[in-house]
């Protein structure tokens, strides 16, 4: 068998014509491609698998090996060319249909398509999950304790007696029948007492909580506000760890650098007793030198009550005051929130207009 | 107790302090000073002497026009007072004088006369809260200042005192911090000679209450005499109404030395006094009119005639001084606190004497009070002194012993022996020892029992400020308990679906929880409510959310979310026999017997929604998938029942069905056990309360809930296929009574595990269905774990879940 008689001229498709016809060919109708969709069909007829381009290519294996790598080289070049051209044409398409197309695709990307946005949480509540870490972050632990309550917890256990003065401080709020000793508790100072009793010693707690007041609503007034109360028991304990803790506390509920002040008061759980001020938040303690509405030109708000454990309350919670001492603080959270966040009638807090707790977000 | 501080000055003559830098003082000596009043601060009135009248008659009222003497001219004034003459000496305003309650004195023309100045009444000047006349003045020169001439010039310390320290409510008390805190001389107005007893009139104590009678006759007093200025001014300032000179004297002796005083009118006392309890049925009328019955425990001052007085509280009506007394019987006498605390509570009677003995009088004081009572009595009303009697029968107590150390471990810095003792001593105590003192209290601070009330004193006189500051070192904390954090998570994730937290307070009325059909949870009632209105303890959340939903929309909101976490209350506890002693820790059954007194108090979390949400008319599926994804945010996944299925109906669930539409509320399920409930409001109830149309509400017990997510351990992780999923859609018609969760349930369960993802796509309803019935279309995604599903596997499992749910009544829809 001898080798066909094959004269590489013959080869049409990869004369030097040819290849030149088929790029001119291509070029012009990647040019006259009007979108993506007519320079995606030039595509096909010039680079595709039938294009003249491509059955050129396939006719290289037909010739002298000799003649293969020429033919190949300048087959490959004009396939380059029109790759070129046709990635050059289709970038300017794209750009051309971004700049148009996309644009008249513009929606209001501030049109909210029914979904629902976050509600609120009560200041109140915020306010004590607030207060909860800052003592956790100190080891302390979170107490809790029950809102309708005995009156030996409320009362007796705290060193108020039924024939105490001091139980007239405090408006209570009785649940019948007569005599049943249920109150609604007045203070979260119960929860000093259940913690004594069932955590053991040493004792470091704090009790955010509702309490109840036999008070009308008014503006300044409620009959249901946030209290949070500190307990710490432990050897050694003294009246500066208290002034530490208050001070600590206060700046981390508060903050803005504002000084506390222990004023001698009485409480009688607490013995030495004190009243916890701060300074005043609006006139930081200038009163004096121009009038302050918040503070009634006294420069010092009253936050609580604070004091070293009564031996008494000790003792009746089974605790060895030769041994242990402790102090305790109770402080009214409303005023607290009232200040924070600029409130001005109490009622806000209690009464549920939505418009209230939205306007103060979910972290208070 | 207010405190004038002329007042104050005779025991403290050396003080100098201003109102304001004595207040600061008081104030760290642990005296709450609340106001510093000014009086007296009044220019421009002077003495002068009236020269003429002329009555004018042409006016309905008498009215006079005068020429007063200043000393600086003489000046016409119109005037309508009457109890003066031509010669008088008068307090003078002149023009641009202000007098008290910013009143301005300037020339004006009335009744056809100028008037070119004042002439002033007591009242006007401040000196009493009336007056019928004005002021005619005893002794003064012409143009002299009246401020001056009156001492009109004064501060008034306004202070609450706290319950134990009875002692401040005296100026002598107050007048004895003063002087400590200035490091000032004292002279104590409570120590003085008193005549020893002599058969004065007959006094039995014959009860425990009472340890200490003194009983002074005076004789002779003259009932006409007025109380003369000063006292009458002290009176004022001090805030107490003059009366009549016996009343007067018995009060002023109280406000100075803390001693409450009565005074009988002897004439009407019959036969000895007595101070007993009272008996069965016993009454007194007391000097404000009331007749009150007795409890045996009041401990009274009786004569022959019965109860003449409530011991420490108030006196009797039958024996009360009149304008007609001459011979008076003084009682200065002691009486147990908690007695007098008991019987003014009891019968609602604070008294200014009650108000006293709860906080604690000076038991070594009857003696000196009476003394200085019958002195003022003789002195100025003309009465002689008669005999007196005295019974004592006061037990002293031994003193208290504190290591001399103890305020310094408890403040956390050292005091110096000396210190402690010389603060002690100037509180009243008698100190004696070295390491450990033996301290006696002053007979005036019965509230020095132990030693941490020592302790108090040493530190507060050193002052608070002086305390240094420390954190203590707790040892480490186990952070919030997993309750805490999921109770947070739970409040959190229903915030974050769009609901607004409130903090409603629990007390509602009777009516509305009969409409809402919750009257059968037994809610706690308080005896002594804010209103009566609202005498009840909520036994669910509900009420208070519809009341915040009833306010939102009638402040003009349209679109209502709301949640509420807390307490709910329900049912009584049984009472607790004998209540613990405190003297030591009650036993584990007498802590369990507390508790056991009291009611139940669940935590709830309750939503409440009006109007649209998501731009569309709230529904049920509202309320049930706010409460269904609050529990998935703690791993606990609920299913929903029908609300009337009769198997879902405990008696003790959160919320009341009755309070919901019957045929749109959902039991939620907690592992097939009711945990709440979710519902259109009743039609009714909404007419009822006056709601905006078909409200939701739902509600479910927190606590339920949180123990069910604390009891789950850690979640095991899925194996993730990447084996490609086979997806299929089936159409099935039921009955429209069928739960579409029920479906979806069945059809999980059919499915078997090669069901990846079930998810309902489609409910359709209409003729080509049927009356009654529901198409619900799902798109089932099947993948195994190891392998590419075959098709026959998946139509397998297809059926498998179709003939499941077929236990339903549910059938293919087009078969």
């Amino acid at each position: 068998m001898s080798a066909p008689d094959y004269d590489p001229k013959r080869v049409d498709a990869l004369s030097p014509e040819s290849l030149e016809h088929a790029r001119a060919e291509a070029l012009e109708a990647l040019r006259d491609a009007s979108s993506l969709d007519e320079l995606a069909a030039a595509k096909t007829a010039h680079l595709g698998g039938s294009a003249p381009i491509s059955l050129a290519n396939r006719e290289i294996g037909v010739l002298p090996p000799a003649a293969r790598g020429d033919a190949g080289k300048r087959v490959n070049e004009v396939r380059g060319v029109i790759e070129a051209a046709f990635l050059s044409a289709r970038a300017a398409l794209e750009d051309e249909r971004d700049a148009r197309v996309l644009v008249e695709e513009r929606v209001d990307v501030s049109l909210l398509p029914g979904t629902v946005l976050p509600g609120g949480r009560h200041p109140l509540m915020a306010l004590q999950d607030r207060i909860a870490d800052v003592f956790v972050a100190m080891g302390w632990e979170v107490a809790e304790g029950p809102e309708v309550e005995h009156e030996w917890f409320n009362f007796d256990a705290l060193n108020m007696p039924a024939d105490h003065p001091a139980r007239e401080m405090q408006d209570t709020l009785w649940v019948a029948p007569e005599g049943s000793g249920v109150v609604l508790r007045t203070q979260t100072s119960p929860v000093q007492i259940r913690s004594l009793l069932a955590r053991g010693l040493p004792c470091y707690v704090v009790a955010p909580g509702r309490v109840y007041r036999n008070d009308a609503l008014d503006a300044t007034h409620s009959p249901v506000f946030g209290q949070v109360e500190g307990l710490c028991v432990d050897e050694g304990i003294t009246m500066a760890h208290l002034r530490g803790t208050l001070a600590h506390f206060a700046e981390a509920t508060i903050g803005q650098g504002l000084k506390t002040r222990l004023r001698p008061s009485y409480f009688p759980f607490t013995e030495p007793s004190a009243e916890l001020d701060l300074q005043c938040f609006n006139c930081r303690g200038e009163a004096s030198r121009q009038p302050c509405r918040v503070c009634s030109d006294e420069g010092w708000i009253e936050l609580g009550g604070c004091g070293m454990v009564n031996p008494a309350v000790l003792v009746a919670c089974g605790v060895d005051p030769e041994r242990y001492s402790g102090f305790a603080f109770g402080m009214g959270l409303d005023r607290t929130l009232m200040f924070r966040h600029g409130i001005t009638d109490i009622r806000d807090l209690y009464e549920g207009d939505q418009r209230f707790t939205l306007a103060l977000g979910t972290e208070g | 107790m207010r405190v004038p501080l002329s007042w104050l000055r005779v025991f403290v003559p050396d003080l100098v302090a201003t109102g304001e830098e004595l207040a600061v003082a008081l104030i760290a000596a642990g005296l709450e000073v609340e106001q510093v009043e000014q009086h007296g601060d009044l220019a421009n009135v002077v003495v002068g002497r009236v020269r003429d009248v002329e009555e004018l008659t042409e006016f309905k009222k008498p009215i006079r026009f005068c020429h007063v003497d200043t000393g600086a001219g003489v000046r016409e004034v119109v005037c309508g007072a009457t109890n003066f003459a031509a010669g008088d000496l008068v307090p003078f305003a002149l023009p641009g004088a202000v007098l008290p309650g910013g009143f301005e004195i300037a020339t004006r023309q009335t009744y056809g006369r100028t008037s070119d100045g004042m002439i002033c009444s007591a009242a006007e000047l401040g000196l009493a809260d009336s007056s019928a006349g004005i002021l005619v003045l005893e002794t003064g020169q012409l143009g002299q200042d009246v401020v001056e001439l009156l001492g009109l010039r004064d501060e008034v310390l306004d202070i609450a005192i706290t319950p134990d320290r009875g002692y401040a409510l005296s100026i002598r008390g107050v007048a004895r911090e003063a002087a400590t805190a200035f490091d000032m001389a004292f002279q104590d107005p409570g120590v003085r000679d008193t005549p020893p007893a002599d058969g004065g009139y007959e006094v039995r104590l014959a009860d425990a209450g009472c340890d200490r009678f003194v009983a002074r006759i005076v004789r002779g007093v003259d009932p006409a005499v007025p109380s003369p200025a000063w006292l009458q001014r002290r009176l004022v300032l001090a805030g107490m109404r003059p009366i009549s000179l016996a009343v007067d004297i018995t009060n002023h002796v109280m406000l100075e030395v803390g001693q409450p005083l009565h005074g009988y009118d002897l004439a009407k006392l019959q036969g000895p006094v007595v101070v007993r309890r009272a008996r069965a049925g016993e009454s007194l009328t007391t000097l404000d009119g009331q007749q009150r019955l007795l409890d045996p425990a009041d401990l009274l001052i009786t004569d022959d005639s019965g109860p003449i007085g409530l011991a420490g509280v108030m006196g009797g009506a039958s024996t009360e001084i009149s304008d007609t007394t001459t011979d008076i019987l003084v009682e200065a006498a002691h009486f147990a606190s908690s007695t007098v605390t008991l019987t003014a509570r009891r019968h609602r009677l604070p008294s200014e004497a009650s108000k006293r003995f709860e906080r604690g009088v000076d038991s070594a004081l009857p003696a000196v009070a009476a003394e200085l009572a019958v002195q003022l009595l003789v002195e100025l009303g003309g009465g002689t002194a008669g005999p007196v009697s005295d019974v004592d029968q006061r037990v002293s107590l031994p003193p208290v012993q504190m290591a001399v150390g103890l305020p310094g471990r408890v403040a956390g810095l050292d005091y110096s022996r000396d210190t402690v003792v010389r603060r002690l001593e100037q509180v009243g105590c008698s100190v004696s020892g070295a390491e450990v003192l033996d301290v006696t209290a002053p007979s005036w601070r019965p509230d020095l029992r132990g030693p941490a009330d020592l302790v108090e004193e040493v530190i507060r006189l050193e002052g608070y400020d002086a305390v240094p500051i420390a954190l203590p070192t707790a040892p480490a904390g186990r952070g919030l308990t997993a309750g805490q954090r999921l109770r947070r998570t739970v409040a959190r994730s229903v915030a974050m679906a769009g609901l607004v937290e409130v903090v409603m307070p629990p007390f509602v009325a009777d009516s509305l929880l009969d409409t809402l059909g919750l009257a059968g949870d037994e809610p706690p009632r308080l005896l002594n409510p804010l209103s009566e209105e609202e005498a009840l303890l909520r036994p669910a959340l509900l009420p208070g959310l519809l009341t915040a939903v009833l306010r939102n929309v009638g402040r003009g909101l349209t679109d209502v979310a709301l949640f509420e976490t807390g307490s709910v209350f329900r049912g009584t506890g049984t009472p607790v026999a004998e209540v613990p002693s405190t003297n030591r820790r009650p036993t584990e059954e007498q802590l369990a017997a507390l508790d056991a007194a009291l009611p139940a108090q669940p935590r709830h979390l309750a939503v409440a929604l009006a109007g649209h949400r998501a731009g569309r008319p709230v529904t049920v599926g509202d309320a049930v998938e706010v409460l269904l994804a609050a529990a998935r945010a703690v791993d606990v996944t609920l299913t929903v029942g029908r609300g009337q299925d009769p198997a879902h109906h405990p008696a003790h669930h959160p919320a009341h069905h009755s309070a919901h539409h019957p045929g749109r509320c959902a039991v939620l399920l907690l592992d097939g056990e009711p945990v709440g409930t979710a519902g259109e409001v009743h039609p009714r109830v909404v007419s009822r309360l006056g709601l905006p149309p078909r409200p939701v509400v739902g509600e479910l017990d927190l606590d339920q809930l949180v123990r069910a997510a604390e009891q789950a351990g850690p979640a095991p992780a899925p194996v993730i296929s990447t084996y490609p999923p086979s997806s299929v859609d089936v159409a099935l018609v039921v009955a429209a009574d069928v739960l579409s969760s029920d479906v979806a349930q069945r059809l999980r369960q059919g499915a078997g595990e090669l069901l990846e993802e079930l998810r309902l796509f489609d409910v359709f309803t209409g003729p080509q269905i049927g009356a009654g019935k529901v198409s619900l279309a799902y798109a089932l995604r099947f993948r195994a774990a190891d392998r590419t599903l075959t098709d026959v596997e998946v139509l397998a499992a297809r059926d498998a879940a179709i003939a499941a749910a077929g236990e339903l009544g549910a059938v293919l829809r087009g078969s």
